[in-house]
């Protein structure tokens, strides 16, 4: 009888040598004549015991892990293939404390299904929405979309269903979805595990966008970083259209809608939605003053939908198991779950899905197990590069949008980065001035200048020269980015910026006695 | 007639040609072309510009606008292998900035250098997308995690081994 084993094939196993442990076991088990099935399936999310194989027993799926190449002889002695005991045997997956506690709604496949193989994707609820979908008028497709109360997962939490009304209320010849998978917010890879674990669910996202809008046309843009998810989600668009899922006779239903992946080239404000669509256009990334919205003038100049991966990746559950499903989780406006990474310097990394309102002390300790150094952990930077550094006060608040707003953070794309006590924050706040000089697009002044002037005001308060006046400058600068920016890179670097010197004036060189200054 | 004389032989320039004529039609084609021509020449030679342009119907300026604005394209070929060092905060939490600084001296080169061999090229990244496993590091396409010096040192020999 033949056994299943599984290796994972997202990024993060790879880098941690998954290949080379799927290829030792393929030759350990040819050597010992033994008949064995390998999936390569995607990650769990738990990245510190990353390559985690797992084997298929008749009591469920065990998992081994972290597994080097140098214990695959020894677990095959061990017996691994029953389920065995072995010094790196962490029993039952599903029963691993960090996964059991998560709320995996969008993530529910992820690491369970061979991503690319339809049978496993079918078997596992997908494509249920889109059969729901196509039975449906588009009008009511909009609304369990609107009633989910599903935002943006890209960062700016607008809410969904809103961009899709205003895209299916524009008439035009031609309409498109866009999906942005420029995913460049360190700390972040809920975008790069959907696109590498579970592709289908993010191409049936889309068609069902398609179906709703009366979109035809999809791009995917995926930044030229995650080459791993590129192919991916070529091989599995290849297969859906093959199978009918894609293309100009869905599920013969006389719909049509088709999909592309288009690799962006190294720029962060591609991220913002405008300068992706000028990026998809053939152009520079230069962001777009709004109005007019993508929803009315967007890609080519016609109405367009553009919302991020994980926003995409979780319309299908909703069309499938219904708005309310959805909405009940979560708290106040931010309705659902999201997909959180925890990063840094953090024990136990990986990706945590919960509904809103869990609180950062509970991801750094149930989930995250502390830092990684063993230090204590100093400060945590919650959004990507552009959100704000919380201290330990602030840890206790619950995640979601408004609490977050409230005290100056942003949730953004869920990423959270966590950082030791060896961390100097006024390097870091140089480092968020230096990024936005580095990735700013050029077109407003307030990032394009600001940003290089805020890493000059911050090297001379790093170098005590005129300490007091550089620090009264330098807010004056943030004011001036938060206001006058064009978009969300000059107008959201000052949040790192000011959190690090409003919660961490020591760093900048600031007693005590001067916090009234700072 | 030096520049031309310095400029890219027949080779690229077919090369070029038939990525124009397979993808000039499809809407915003540029980004896509580049790709292909960068995947095929290793970079976007600058005498071969003009001729881009001519096929979408741009200007020249138009064209060198969009390779010069993206960090991806590049308009010198890099070595034979590419390291790509994240340094964005994530990877700075696990001590990303010594381990370029080590890169740097091993490989005798700045950021967005080569090594003094010519076999690498150094380049920083704004995260891969690995930063619950930190520092994270590609050499071309392959991912590494958790990088140390020391298995920087044994992927550089075995990169240059393989060149």
């Amino acid at each position: 009888m033949s056994i299943t084993l599984y290796v994972p094939r997202d990024s993060a196993a790879l880098a941690a040598g998954a290949d080379r442990v799927a290829r030792r076991i393929a030759q350990e088990a040819s050597a010992r004549g033994l008949d064995l099935q390998l999936v390569r399936n995607g990650s769990r999310g738990m990245f510190w015991l990353e390559p985690l194989v797992e084997v298929a027993t008749p009591a469920g799926r065990v998992a081994y892990g972290p597994v080097t190449v140098d214990d695959v002889a020894g677990l095959f002695d061990a017996g691994f293939l029953e389920g065995a005991a072995h010094a790196l045997h962490l029993g039952p997956t599903e029963d691993i404390p960090y996964l059991k506690k998560q709320e995996r709604l969008t993530f529910a496949r992820m690491g369970i299904t061979d991503p690319v193989s339809l049978t496993d994707y079918q078997a596992h609820e997908g494509f249920a929405g889109l059969r729901r979908a196509l039975a449906m008028a588009p009008a009511d497709i909009v609304q369990q979309v609107l009633d989910s109360g599903l935002r943006g997962r890209g960062g700016a939490a607008f809410p969904a269903g809103i961009k899709w009304k205003t895209v299916l209320a524009t008439p035009a010849a031609q309409k498109y979805i866009v999906c942005n998978a420029d995913e460049g917010d360190s700390g972040t890879f809920s975008d790069r595990m959907t696109m590498e674990g579970d592709p289908f669910m993010l191409i049936e996202g889309m068609t069902i966008a398609g179906i709703a809008t009366g979109a035809t046309m999809g791009y995917v843009y995926v930044r030229s970083e995650y080459p791993h998810a590129i192919a991916a989600m070529n091989e599995a668009i290849r297969r859906a259209e093959a199978a009918g899922f894609l293309g100009n006779d869905i599920l013969r239903s006389g719909k049509r809608f088709s999909l592309e992946v288009r690799k962006g080239a190294g720029s962060y404000v591609c991220g913002e939605e405008t300068a992706l669509l000028e990026s998809l256009e053939g152009k520079r990334g230069i962001v777009r003053a709004k109005p007019p919205l993508p929803a009315i003038t967007g890609l080519f100049g016609q109405p367009t939908l553009i919302n991020n991966v994980i926003t995409l990746a979780s319309v299908p559950l909703i069309l499938a198991r219904g708005a309310e499903f959805y909405r009940d989780f979560g708290v106040g406006r931010s309705r659902g779950t999201l997909p959180m990474q925890l990063a840094g310097n953090i024990k136990y990394g990986g990706l945590v899905e919960k509904a809103f309102g869990v609180t950062l002390r509970e991801l750094l300790y149930d989930y995250g197990g502390g830092s990684a150094s063993g230090r204590p952990i100093k400060a945590v930077q919650v959004g990507g590069p552009l959100g704000a550094y919380l201290p330990e006060t602030q840890w206790d608040l619950p995640l979601d949008y408004e609490a977050y707003a409230a005290v100056g953070g942003t949730v953004g794309h869920g990423g959270i980065v966590v950082h030791d006590d060896t961390a100097d924050l006024s390097k870091l706040a140089r480092y968020a001035m230096e990024f936005c000089a580095i990735e700013s697009c050029g077109k407003c002044t307030p990032c394009r200048i600001g940003s290089i002037r805020g890493v000059e005001v911050i090297d001379k308060i790093r170098a005590n020269q005129n300490r007091p006046e550089q620090v009264i400058l330098l807010r004056d600068l943030c004011s001036t980015m938060v206001n006058g920016s064009l978009c969300a890179m000059g107008g959201m670097t000052p949040f790192p910026v000011l959190s690090a010197l409003d919660h961490f004036p020591e760093d900048f060189g600031l007693v005590v006695p001067d916090r009234k200054a700072a | 007639m030096a520049a031309l004389a310095e400029g890219s032989g027949l080779d690229a320039r077919a090369a070029v040609r038939a990525v124009l004529e397979q993808r000039a039609g499809e809407p915003g084609a540029l980004l896509p072309i580049l790709h292909d021509i960068q995947d095929g020449l290793g970079h976007i030679p600058a005498d071969l510009v003009p001729e881009i342009a001519e096929a979408l119907n741009l200007s020249r300026a138009e064209v060198h606008g969009v390779v010069t604005y993206y960090h991806h394209f590049r308009a010198e070929p890099a070595a034979r292998h590419v390291i790509q060092i994240c340094r964005a905060e994530a990877c700075q939490s696990m001590g990303a900035e010594a381990l370029l600084a080590h890169a740097q001296l091993r490989l005798g080169c700045g950021a967005h250098g080569t090594s003094k061999d010519g076999t690498i090229t150094l380049e920083p990244v704004y995260c891969l997308g690995l930063c619950a496993s930190s520092p994270a590091m590609m050499l071309d396409d392959e991912p590494h995690a958790r990088v140390t010096p020391r298995t920087f040192d044994a992927l550089v020999a075995q990169a240059r081994s393989e060149s």
